[in-house]
């Protein structure tokens, strides 16, 4: 019974590690940036969810929509307003690019999370779970909700893997992530696939978004350790690998839920960041990496 | 005309001038103080619901006793500074209020981290300070152990022993025979503030009737609550008796949606304010938590309307420290108008007399003899708090009887010894 506890809330919470990472290393394997505002674009997108569908009495469906929106919407600010400005700019060294874009994300995450609380308070909130109630798994018992984020985390990312290698524009962004420099070379436009890359990032990081804030809530104040859960998934998985990602949620996802259930609740992140460390040292490029 | 007699009438203007002077002099600088405001600094958290209680509840406070007058013609001026719930900000405001911006009183923090880090200032800088949220039973310790050095401080709010054994007062008095409560966990949050409140919880709840089963300590910064449900739920108890505040949304939202079949009452502070409702979307609905007041009940003739005053105005009703920093701004203005002065022994001295009914209940502080010195009193014909539950967005007294509006009702999934109350 303990361990079918063990099972059934490992996988929830490791499929959404899964979809809040995928975005992450997606964008890091195309465009070659680490955004550190991603906790504040999922935090946004939780509490835009929350108060759409709580204070406008929009209901949960429109509010998890709204929630997807603002987090798009915070995306591409992010682009448009941190990312492309430091790529662009001639005072900035091509070298020290990288470097420039990790700080100014950072300092944009700040400011998210400041602005989230000064807005809303840093108090958590809740989106309304899209279904209520509980269903017996195996004999343990689990919200009806836990399960639905569990496969909409999977439908998401099977619908990414469709996208990614079976449409045009999917095969795009695979050669971008590989050669950028040959396609252009090819006549493809780098920045239309980077909006593209974007949009995509966006979607799935807002979706995490609305759903964490659904199964544990959310807080301007958690910004920070979802950007730092996410860059733990991938460079444990390995920078820019999808599906080393995925791996790396389910690892660090049942590794904390063991830890939570047989040690303490407390020191749930702990084994996970020794692996990491452990990782890092024996194997720098992550399980599935190529960086 | 002689030259003495023309100089007379010139001495005589000049003795007038001179006179006029030391005369108007003291009648200007007197009416200048007059004018002069009293100035009481809040430092909070602003971002929080309950640190930004305390700052709108003494605005609110003040601007009432200004809409009456004042305290002897003199204005109360509240200035604000935001601790972002670091006590080094915190320290750094006070500072800056007893040094620039000339306070003649603090009102601080409901952490009680931090107002332990303002208590030390306040002896240093001879700096009258009450905390309106703060609960460990250290700061009123502390001043008993060395009065002479912490006698500027007071506590605001009740010590965590306080609302520890209000808990186990309602336990027994309600649980225990009208729902057959034998057995409790004690899931508390580890922080300053629980040390003392376990510690009473685990000797109070027995006498109550209660066996404790388990006493859970967990991280303030856990999200995930479900292995800790999970490990209170294979022991079977009757009820969860909780002590948390630093989180409150999270485990409530879990408990609900996880159809925890078991009651949770205790301390639950983001509980306290109608906007815990809205942040859990209702999951909070049977809760029951210790509170010092109530927006829907008369506590004293003063809570309702200040509670309605408050709504109006912030959109939320007060979280519990909004109570007690209004009245704690209307204790320092009662005791500048007793002590006729803004001097600080002046003032603590005035304040050790407080006799005052605030929105909370009478309110007076131990003196020096008593272990928890400054702190407030606690028991009958004083404030004592009380036990609400949220039932359909409301907050419904169940206990004490003298105060209770309503009886306890659970959600379908919770399940106790005995569900219906033995009336």
């Amino acid at each position: 019974m303990f361990t079918l506890q063990i099972l059934v809330d490992g996988f929830a919470i490791s499929a959404l590690y899964g979809l809040g990472a995928i975005g992450f290393t997606l964008i890091f394997g195309v465009s070659g940036v680490l955004n550190l505002a991603h906790g504040g674009i999922m935090v946004v997108s939780g509490v835009a969810a929350w108060a759409v569908a709580g204070d406008l009495h929009a209901g949960p469906y429109l509010g998890a929509l709204a929630g997807v929106a603002a987090g798009v919407l915070t995306a591409f600010a992010t682009y448009g307003l941190v990312v492309r400005p430091i790529q662009r700019s001639r005072a900035i060294p091509r070298d020290e690019t990288e470097i420039f874009v990790l700080t100014g994300t950072l300092l944009w995450g700040i400011m998210l999370q400041v602005a989230i609380a000064y807005l809303f308070s840093d108090n958590p909130v809740t989106v309304q779970p899209l279904i209520g109630g509980v269903v017996q798994v195996f004999g343990v018992r689990t919200p009806r909700n836990e399960l639905l984020i569990a496969v909409i985390s999977w439908v998401s990312i099977g619908l990414l893997w469709l996208l990614v290698n079976r449409t045009r524009a999917g095969r795009t962004l695979l050669a971008a992530s590989i050669n950028p420099r040959a396609l252009t070379l090819l006549g493809f436009e780098l920045s239309r696939i980077y909006l593209l890359v974007w949009a995509i990032y966006g979607v799935l990081a807002a979706l995490a978004g609305v759903l964490l804030a659904s199964f544990l809530g959310t807080s301007s104040a958690n910004i920070g350790q979802l950007t730092a859960s996410a860059f733990s998934i991938v460079v444990l998985g390995g920078l820019g690998s999808v599906s080393g990602s995925l791996i790396a949620a389910y690892v660090v996802g049942y590794l904390e839920t063991i830890t939570a259930y047989t040690v303490s609740p407390t020191l749930r992140t702990i084994p996970a960041l020794l692996l990491l460390v452990l990782v890092v040292y024996l194997r720098p490029q992550g399980l599935l990496g190529r960086r | 005309m002689s030259q003495s007699s023309r100089a007379r009438p010139a001495r005589r203007f000049t003795q007038h001038l001179a006179l006029g002077l030391c005369v108007a002099a003291p009648i200007a600088a007197s009416q200048a103080r007059a004018a002069e405001p009293i100035r009481i600094a809040v430092i909070a958290e602003n971002s929080a619901i309950g640190g930004i209680a305390i700052t709108n509840g003494a605005q609110l406070a003040a601007d009432q006793l200004n809409a009456a007058g004042g305290v002897g013609g003199r204005k109360i001026e509240i200035i604000t500074y935001d601790d972002h719930n670091s006590a080094t900000d915190a320290v750094r405001a006070f500072q800056r209020a007893a040094t620039q911006d000339h306070a003649v009183a603090v009102i601080g923090s409901y952490m009680s981290e931090v107002a332990l880090a303002l208590e030390p200032w306040a002896a240093r800088l001879h700096m009258p300070f009450i905390t309106p949220g703060a609960s460990s039973n250290e700061i009123t310790r502390r001043i008993h152990a060395d009065y002479a050095h912490f006698k500027y401080s007071f506590h605001g709010y009740f010590t965590s022993s306080e609302i520890a054994q209000a808990s186990c007062d309602f336990a027994h008095d309600i649980l225990v025979p009208q729902f057959g409560v034998h057995t409790s966990v004690v899931m508390s949050e580890d922080a300053a503030w629980t040390t003392p409140l376990d510690a009473t919880y685990l000797e109070c709840l027995p006498k109550a009737g209660i066996k404790v089963l388990d006493h859970i300590r967990f991280s303030p910064d856990t999200t995930d609550f479900t292995p800790i449900f999970n490990r209170i739920e294979s022991l079977h108890p009757d009820i969860i008796t909780t002590g948390i505040s630093h989180v409150g949304v999270q485990p409530t939202v879990q408990w609900a949606s996880q159809q925890v079949p078991i009651a949770m009452t205790g301390i639950s502070s983001q509980a306290t304010t109608t906007t815990f409702w809205r942040d859990t979307n209702g999951a909070a609905q049977g809760v029951i938590l210790q509170e010092d007041a109530a927006p829907d009940v008369a506590t004293t003739a003063k809570t309702i309307p200040f509670a309605e005053a408050y709504l109006k105005r912030f959109g939320v009703s007060p979280g519990y420290a909004g109570y007690t920093a209004a009245d704690d701004v209307n204790i320092i203005a009662l005791a500048v108008q007793a002590a006729g002065s803004t001097d600080a022994d002046k003032l603590v001295s005035a304040m050790e007399k407080t006799d005052y009914v605030g929105t909370i209940g009478r309110i007076g502080f131990y003196g020096k003899d008593d272990p928890f010195t400054h702190g407030l009193i606690y028991g009958a014909g004083f404030a004592t708090g009380l036990m609400v539950q949220w039932q359909d967005g409301k907050q419904v007294a169940v206990w004490p009887k003298a105060v209770a509006n309503g009886t306890l009702k659970f959600p379908a999934f919770i399940k106790l010894p005995q569900m219906h109350a033995a009336n």
